[in-house]
């Protein structure tokens, strides 16, 4: 059994409410961060912890905070970034359905940390039920003497508030999320300035997912250097992997940094496999954002190396041969999908969540989307594979924010790996109508490269 | 008749301007217009939108350009049921295809329209967070997942029995 | 003691020049002037929070400064990005930032209608301008564009969303010249568009210089338009007194007529003072102005044409070119024509002749 930090007592009957979770050990990192540790220490565990941003872009989160601008008499916030939004990703919903205290303990926290007194969750509006499980949990702190006005006799104070969105991807974009709860259009800022030294309501603010804000709890529980032996290389502690597409089990599972692609794909402990018997064709590793894969990239990598479920290891190979962990939302593909559809699926997505501020994402989603549409109807030219091609690396890099290169990513991907099957579809539009590429070469064993001979 | 908020609907606005920092209301405007939805039929007015601007004391021009931002705000009425049902890649490869399909064939509408008796209403929507539970469909505050036909059979039967 | 500032060092196309901390890099290559400066489609200098948007101004930043060298990982916004002390840009000299700007003109043409020879923009539009020179000859995008209806906001203000490319420059100076904003940017994407939502008018004294600062043909005059092409117009500096603006404005004139009244705009395209509407929209009688002299237009632009300054007469050109002979006339127009008039000397006519330079008697006072 892999070892959880998160997740380990999400089992436990009525751990959504705080009497349960405080039995179970709830609460004790907040009692020991507030009473025996300063805030610098607490960032300094967090520091020592090498936990990265577990919302898809994995940037250092005791860094993240170090950065963070601490004028006199400004006030500070933290901004919990609970837009989860990213198709694929599931998790966060998760960790807030069923252990919301978990979350409200890694808030108190790092807000201590960070010297904040009011704290925001912002919520994507479609998880409407949530709002509630949240405000009861807050209600309960409150009542407990977690948040409020000197919490435990420390003399810190602390509100958190939960805000819903309204239906928008990009309000996952930090300064897009900042916006929408300024109560404006999610249109990301430009940057700089960072929402470091001018965020919310233009002043100091730290974004950060929810997973990455829960496991603030067991760092400070088991110590930044405890937490830094789970896990392997740079990826330390767990990560929650939010499985879905054609799987045995799909769901939300906790996992330590340390097993391959492969276990968790077919081991009954995770996913249990693919469904009536089918082969795996492809899998997409990090949310919808990251580098598709075809299966024999995504079991080893390019040098024949087992790939392992960490940061640098679904990275191997970079954007040729590699994928990303991005946010953990782990998508497969069985020998009967069509990798097109899908590609055109992705696109459309972003056509229609790109906010429409920045030319080249505003124009560039909605026309891969056509022309992915007309390879997927058999109304696709040859020369329509190169048109995407050239389209998807004009967009990326050149955007105000991400969504930009999380639209382009996909589609360059698909392109890279999977340019016969769209070939098929335009030289067999009549076939490729009726039936699927199906899975071809795909999972076949790929030559291992030598390694250049010296010259 | 004039759009106006309960007392009680009035207070949770009150609350909801608490939370943020005097003279920060304008924050106010996503959750309150989320309120108003609800509270006038389903759909944003422009009446509506005056109103929840003059409640912000912020232009309509500043309502109108986030409530046609965001997707959850109908701008125009709705059935009573609002089936929003997720199309997006993970729930695509999990068939959702087929459950729009059936939806369309069994309410007789397509994706877009109401029906003619104002109780359904039928979108396709991206991506809702529940890729694992796919299909899956909105509808109202909660969550219909891993939908079979069978089971749309049962959403649409007991809708229409609350409907009577 | 005077404190002295010290001043940023940058190099924009190997090009050094100095400039106050805080100025973008954009304003950094406007300094030097010339092809080193990026367009511009949306970024103003005199509106705040303008830029960023459309992306035209692309560049590389091969090195981030002095203290820290590091080249920037992507291009960047020129008209967002502040220079630091020792940063090495690259515009025009980067095959990168001309691919990507490339890239960008496309994205921009991608919905627009392309329908010059109908708009009134024409001849003084930053998209045109653009495309002739960062644009290619043909489009490889083959679906229907994205049309809206053309709608009066207005009795001034005629909205064209067609056209429009959402540089949200109008948003900015509504925000920032009148008391109230009235329209905005609504919808989502590629369904954005420049609305009032409930069809209102706009109405307020500053509200005209949406059109001034809009870069193409989707907000025009209705007091101007389709009434004469700019090309064909005069335009002349003059001032009036008037208790809301500055009264310096630009007469677009043809004879004694006043066709149309715009804000003065430097050679980036933008507006020196912004004008009332009462200046732009009501005082179009010659008699309400003191005019200055003519515009100084730049000679690449279309508009000079139509500006007789410093031009020869063609006979002083043809007597140089022949030695001082004088040409051989093969044909008199007048002796096989009556539609030209003798008494009337086109030379003579200040700009194109119109119906008024030809008197009704025939020209045979």
């Amino acid at each position: 059994m892999g070892r959880k930090l998160l997740l380990d007592k999400a089992h436990i009957e009525g751990i959504r409410y705080y009497d349960v979770y405080r039995k179970n050990g709830g609460y004790a990192a907040a009692e020991k961060a507030l009473k025996s540790m300063s805030p610098d220490l607490v960032t300094e565990e967090v520091k020592k912890s090498g936990l990265r941003g577990r919302g898809g872009a994995g940037f250092p989160t005791g860094l993240k905070w170090s950065f963070l601008a601490k004028p006199e008499g400004v006030p500070r916030y933290l901004v919990c970034n609970a837009d989860e939004s990213e198709p694929g990703t599931f998790k966060d919903r998760y960790l807030m359905e069923f252990i919301p205290h978990l979350l409200i303990e890694g808030l108190l926290i790092s807000s201590f940390a960070l010297g904040a007194n009011r704290t925001y969750i912002y919520i994507r509006g479609e998880y409407a039920w949530i709002p509630d499980i949240l405000e009861e949990a807050i209600a309960e702190a409150h009542k407990n003497g977690w948040l409020g006005k000197n919490i435990q006799g420390t003399g810190f104070d602390l509100d958190i508030y939960v805000q819903r969105g309204a239906g928008a991807y990009i309000c996952g974009e930090e300064t897009a999320l900042i916006e929408s709860l300024e109560g404006k259009r999610g249109n990301p800022r430009i940057k700089p300035p960072f929402p470091a030294v001018k965020g919310l309501w233009q002043c100091p603010t730290v974004v950060n997912n929810v997973e990455t804000l829960a496991a603030v709890v067991p760092i400070i529980n088991i110590g930044g250097d405890e937490y830094a032996k789970y896990g392997t290389g740079k990826s330390t502690g767990t990560k929650l992997i939010s499985a879905c597409g054609n799987l045995n089990k799909p769901g939300v599972y906790e996992i330590d940094m340390s097993i391959s692609v492969e276990e968790f794909i077919y081991s009954d402990e995770y996913c249990g496999g693919i469904p009536n018997g089918k082969r795996l064709k492809a899998c997409i590793p990090g949310g919808s954002s990251v580098p598709i894969l075809p299966a024999n990239l995504l079991l080893k990598t390019a040098k024949g190396e087992q790939r392992m479920m960490t940061y640098e290891s679904l990275n191997d190979g970079g954007f040729a041969t590699g994928s990303m962990m991005g946010s953990g939302g782990f998508i497969v593909l069985d020998e009967d999908q069509c990798v097109v559809r899908h590609t055109m699926s992705l696109a459309r997505f972003y056509h229609h969540e790109s906010c429409g501020q920045c030319s080249p994402c505003r124009e560039g989603t909605g026309w891969m989307k056509k022309v992915l549409l007309n390879i997927e109807n058999g109304k696709g030219k040859e020369s329509d594979i190169d048109l995407l091609w050239d389209i998807q690396r004009r967009i990326e890099g050149n955007t105000i924010c991400p969504l930009g290169d999380a639209a382009a990513w996909p589609v360059a991907a698909a392109i890279r790996h999977f340019r016969d099957e769209f070939e098929w579809h335009v030289r067999h539009p009549e076939e490729a109508v009726k039936r699927n590429f199906g899975l071809a070469h795909y999972a076949d064993p790929l030559p291992v490269a030598a390694p250049a001979a010296a010259v | 008749m004039a759009v106006q908020f309960s007392e009680e609907k009035l207070n949770k606005v009150k609350e909801i301007i608490a939370r943020y920092p005097e003279g920060k209301q304008k924050s106010a405007l996503i959750p309150v217009l989320h309120l108003a939805q609800e509270s006038f039929g389903g759909w944003l007015s422009a009446e509506t939108m005056d109103y929840v601007a003059s409640l912000l004391q912020i232009d309509p021009i500043e309502v109108y350009e986030v409530a046609t931002f965001y997707s959850m705000y109908n701008l125009k009425p709705v059935g009573k049921y609002l089936f929003e049902v997720c199309h997006t890649g993970p729930c695509m490869v999990s068939g959702s295809d087929n459950i729009i399909e059936y939806i369309k064939e069994r309410l007789g509408i397509n994706v877009g329209e109401t029906t003619a008796d104002g109780l359904f209403t039928l979108k396709t929507v991206e991506c809702l967070g529940a890729c694992g539970y796919a299909p899956m469909m909105q509808l109202g505050k909660f969550y219909k997942e891993h939908l079979t036909k069978a089971r749309v059979d049962e959403i649409i039967a007991e809708c229409r029995a609350k409907a009577n | 003691m005077a404190e002295e500032k010290k001043l940023f060092k940058v190099t924009i196309d190997n090009i050094p020049v100095e400039v106050e901390p805080g100025t973008t890099i954009l304003n950094a290559a406007r300094m030097i002037g010339g092809d080193v400066v990026p367009p511009a489609m949306c970024y103003y200098s005199k509106l705040q929070g303008s830029g960023g948007k459309c992306r035209t101004c692309l560049v590389k930043v091969s090195k981030g400064s002095d203290a820290d060298p590091r080249p920037m990982p992507k291009l960047v916004a020129s008209c967002r990005t502040t220079v630091m002390d020792g940063m090495e840009v690259a515009n025009i000299t980067s095959p990168e930032v001309l691919d990507a700007r490339k890239g960008v003109v496309e994205f921009l043409l991608l919905n627009h209608p392309l329908d010059c020879p109908v708009c009134d923009q024409a001849g003084e539009c930053d998209l045109q301008d653009l495309s002739y020179e960062h644009g290619v000859s043909s489009t490889r995008y083959e679906f229907k564009r994205r049309t809206f209806d053309k709608i009066d906001i207005g009795d001034h203000i005629k909205l064209h969303m067609t056209r429009c490319i959402l540089c949200y420059r109008c948003v900015f100076t509504a925000d920032q010249l009148t008391n109230k904003r009235e329209h905005g940017i609504l919808g989502r994407g590629d369904a954005s568009e420049i609305s009032t939502y409930i069809k209102n008018s706009l109405d307020n004294d500053f509200i005209g210089n949406v059109i001034d600062v809009c870069p193409v043909g989707a907000l025009t005059d209705r007091t101007a338009r389709f009434k004469n092409r700019v090309w064909f117009l005069k335009p002349v500096d003059a001032h009036c007194t008037c208790d809301k603006c500055s009264g310096k404005a630009v007469l677009w004139m043809r004879g004694d007529e006043i066709f149309r009244v715009t804000a003065r705009k430097d050679k980036y395209g933008e507006v020196e003072e912004f004008i009332c509407d009462t200046c732009r929209f009501e005082r179009k009688d010659a008699k309400d102005w003191v005019i200055e002299g003519p515009r100084k237009v730049s000679r690449h632009s279309v508009i000079s044409q139509g500006h007789y300054v410093g031009t020869r007469k063609p006979q002083e050109t043809i007597a140089r070119v022949m030695d001082g002979r004088a040409p051989k006339l093969l044909m008199d127009i007048h002796s096989v024509s009556e539609v030209n008039m003798p008494a009337v000397d086109l030379s003579k006519i200040d700009g194109p002749a119109h119906s008024n330079d030809f008197p009704k008697n025939n020209g045979a006072q």
